[in-house]
């Protein structure tokens, strides 16, 4: 019995050893240094400026190679228009990829309305971009590691390794991520990684005439857009959820969903 | 003790699936600055991001080339427009591609050109017109110069 | 070029660009196939923990039942994923802050717990079966088959003594005991996948695991049930016919067996439905009540969009028509069956009625989703989305069942070890 006892010692204790050391390769833990980097990108929308002509989207979709026809876009525009007497109209038509050209809104199905300029209390533009949110909820759920946030506090998604599952989407309460048509993964705004990482401005920012987008370092106290969002109002959307989002707005009006 | 048997199978299961994972998982793949929760990935991605190739290139990168439109559009209007929203990335124009897009669509004018009645948007200052009235179908370029907005006679060939 | 779920979504007033319809018939499969499994293994644990004499056979039943159905259990998920090549990641770097990370260990656990507790109850058998075509000469290839699959499933463990076999009976109460719970937390996991997530106002709420649980276990029992009235019938006729391969009980013992264990069953039945729509109703209380900033557009959704599926199918066909037919006296086998259809009917919709229902608003609140479930499948991905792999998944538990009694036969009501 002595050899066999000795066996099955060998045998558990091994198996324990690879268990400890197989949990430990899963969770080492690198050493962290409470985000070390210089920068955190953040981002700065003026829907005062905002002219609604798309031309942010477009560039979006052609420097990040998102198919210029299909029905997704890292980044939009809205349209409101508050009527006096019938309430709040919103559309954003093929995520205005081709700006707003015609007054009618778009109600989906194929209906239109058309809102004559008596019947307006106010009306205008809203950019929406992925909020590379300080907590942000589709890191959170991403089950196999596929999403993450970097030093710089951009979030980015790893084409090689996402499953495909989805949950990302449906945690993001703003509605940013989508699948690639083609490469059939998730995917979002990551405010042209690559391009701020050679201090090239992101697509939208770039292509914007009216400089209603603009990105900044919210470290850096010298930086223009960080001093905007020191010393200016500015809000975030949907602050409830807890996500403490990056993208700030100047004239962010109570009837933006 | 034969009941230990399945929990035998079972250990052995969870041991190639140990094992397995050294072989699958990259090197590189582990918890990085922004702790588990929000820092679980492959390093080397980080990378990959940052060699994705731009392709707008902004317009110092046309003024080299094309002074003469840049100083046009430099003193219109529509200076504040990049070249390249309306021409498409540059790329690695002029090697790759050797021309850019000439859009003389109407639907590219009417991005901003579309009148919209906004009293509260900076849209409602721009002049503009009603597509269904103004030229219907036609191009814009027929008579208006982009490169120099608005011109003297407020047309020219 | 089209995105993919544009073939099954169509949008109503102001939706996001990016919103659709992601996760669609799969995911409603998904949980309902767990919850059958979930079900199907606390109604055979109801005898062996508990000792209720009379579920004996059909405790033998459902835990066979539940290992097909666990094997079945990942495919609607499989046909879900873009990337279903990757599959195996989940494994290979699990993020658990995620619920569905989860899926890996609990499906890992819980295979290896009801695996091992039908080697327990069955080891005897194989023993026997792997002896007695040992020393047959000639094996036809089936026989050849179930030759080296009863031997090698012994796992060496040849000895049939009391003391082993008493072992064995130990073991399958303490894994019934034990499984229970992680029979609970593999739908409960999934209640919480839903459940958790902030940004759909729908499926955010601290019961949603609770309330995937309860209907998980009234599905699974109900569908248990199902079954083995089915295969009873099937013996019925099969013992009129006196065609039986084994030695069969007569007419009238089958009849008897059958109602003692429909009246008792029924009765678990009617408690965890009960269980299951109070909690549901709760819910939904609760969120008129308060009436908090997602309240109009879920109220749309609720009252009006979905009150058929909600209220008509879900409530009243699914739950009150069963709750009623079990209820009246002298419950016969034809009204049970209508009631135990019309139960996993009902648990069916309301998954359909969190997954579907939950993607039916936008996230601006001022828009709507509507589902179109592809029928005809035009290519493989709305085969894999759509009625037809839906069907395929629903039908596949029932062939493997067949496939798994063959090895661990389900009917042997003289040799009965316990």
């Amino acid at each position: 019995m002595k050899r066999r006892d000795f066996l099955k010692l060998a045998l558990g204790g091994s198996a324990a050893l690879a268990l400890t050391h197989g949990l430990n390769e899963i969770f080492r833990p690198v050493a962290l240094h409470a985000s070390s980097s210089p920068v955190r990108w953040v981002f700065l929308v003026d829907t005062y400026k905002c002219i609604g002509c798309g031309f942010c989207v477009k560039a979006c979709k052609l420097e990040n190679e998102i198919p210029y026809d299909a029905n997704v876009s890292r980044t939009w525009v809205e349209r409101y228009i508050v009527t006096k007497e019938e309430g709040v109209f919103a559309d954003t038509p093929k995520e205005a990829r081709n700006g707003f050209t015609t007054s009618r809104v778009d109600l989906g199905q194929g209906r239109y309305q058309d809102i004559s300029r008596e019947k307006i209390d106010k009306a205008f533009f809203v950019p929406k971009l992925c909020n590379q949110c300080e907590k942000p909820p589709c890191v959170q759920v991403c089950p196999v590691g596929a999403t993450y946030q970097t030093a710089e506090g951009v979030v980015l998604v790893d084409p090689k390794w996402c499953i495909g599952c989805g949950y990302c989407i449906m945690a993001c309460p703003y509605g940013m991520r989508f699948f690639h048509p083609v490469h059939h993964v998730a995917e979002k705004c990551n405010f042209c990684y690559h391009r701020i990482a050679q201090k090239m401005k992101p697509a939208c920012v770039l292509a914007c005439p009216v400089g209603a987008r603009r990105i900044g370092n919210i470290k850096d106290p010298g930086d223009a857009v960080a001093k905007t969002i020191m010393t200016q109002r500015v809000s975030v959307h949907k602050p409830e959820y807890g996500t403490h989002p990056q993208v700030y707005y100047l004239g962010l009006s109570e009837e933006v969903r | 003790m034969h009941v230990l048997r399945p929990l035998y199978v079972v250990l052995a299961i969870a041991g190639i699936i140990l094992i397995a994972r050294t072989f699958v998982v990259p090197e590189d793949f582990g918890i990085h600055e922004s702790g588990y929760m929000y820092g679980w990935y492959r390093k080397a991605n980080e990378a990959e991001w940052r060699a994705f190739k731009p392709k707008y290139q902004g317009q110092e990168y046309c003024r080299d080339c094309h002074a003469e439109q840049e100083q046009q559009v430099r003193s219109s209007r529509h200076n504040l427009i990049e070249c390249e929203n309306c021409h498409d990335p540059a790329r690695g124009h002029p090697d790759d591609p050797q021309k850019l897009t000439l859009d003389r669509s109407r639907e590219l004018c009417l991005r901003c050109h579309t009148y919209l009645p906004y009293p509260t948007s900076k849209r409602s200052e721009i002049k503009g017109i009603h597509p269904d009235q103004h030229n219907p179908g036609g191009e814009c370029a027929g008579c208006h110069n982009p490169h120099q907005a608005p011109s003297p006679n407020r047309r020219s060939r | 070029m089209t995105v993919l779920e544009e073939a099954w979504t169509v949008k109503e007033l102001f939706v996001y660009p990016n919103e659709y319809i992601y996760w669609s018939i799969q995911i409603v499969m998904y949980p309902f196939m767990t919850g059958l499994v979930a079900g199907a293994f606390v109604l055979s644990s109801l005898y062996h923990l508990f000792g209720i004499r009379q579920l004996k056979e059909i405790a033998r039943f459902s835990l066979v039942f539940s290992f097909a159905l666990l094997m079945v259990a990942p495919l609607p998920l499989l046909f879900h994923l873009l990337r279903p090549e990757r599959n195996f990641y989940i494994f290979m770097t699990p993020h658990f802050s995620s619920a569905i990370a989860a899926f890996g260990v609990v499906l890992f656990v819980y295979g290896s717990i009801v695996a091992s507790e039908l080697w327990f109850l069955y080891r005897k058998h194989l023993v026997e079966a792997s002896a007695k075509l040992k020393n047959q000469p000639n094996k036809t290839l089936a026989e050849k088959i179930r030759y080296w699959v009863s031997t090698v499933l012994t796992l060496g463990a040849f000895e049939v003594s009391e003391t082993t076999l008493r072992q064995d009976e130990k073991a399958v109460k303490i894994l019934a005991g034990v499984g229970v719970p992680v029979a609970c937390f593999l739908h409960g996991y999934a209640g919480f996948i839903f459940g958790s997530v902030k940004a759909n106002a729908l499926w955010m709420t601290p019961l949603m695991p609770v309330i995937f649980i309860m209907s998980a276990v009234v599905s699974g029992v109900a569908l248990c049930l199902l079954t083995y009235i089915t295969a009873m019938e099937i013996k019925k006729i099969m013992a009129s016919r006196k065609r039986s391969p084994f030695d069969h009980p007569t007419l009238e013992e089958i009849q008897g067996v059958e109602k003692y264990e429909l009246g008792i069953t029924s009765k678990y039945l009617i408690f965890f439905l009960i269980f299951s729509i109070s909690l549901e109703l709760l819910d939904l209380v609760f969120r008129g009540y308060t009436a908090v900033k997602s309240w109009d557009i879920l109220r749309n959704v609720i009252y009006g969009k979905d009150f058929i599926n909600i209220f008509l199918l879900q409530y009243t066909l699914g739950n009150l028509f069963p709750f009623i037919l079990l209820l009246i006296p002298r419950l016969t086998i034809r009204r049970a069956v209508v009631a135990l259809v019309l139960v996993v009917f009902g648990v069916f919709m309301m998954r359909w009625n969190v997954v579907i229902g939950g993607q039916s608003f936008s996230l601006t609140f001022s828009g709507y989703m509507h589902y179109h479930l592809p029928l005809i499948p035009r290519d493989l991905e709305t085969f894999k989305e759509g009625l037809m792999g839906a069907l395929f998944i629903l039908g596949l538990p029932f062939v493997l069942f067949w496939v798994l009694s063959r090895i661990f036969p389900v009917f042997d009501l003289k040799e009965s070890p316990r």
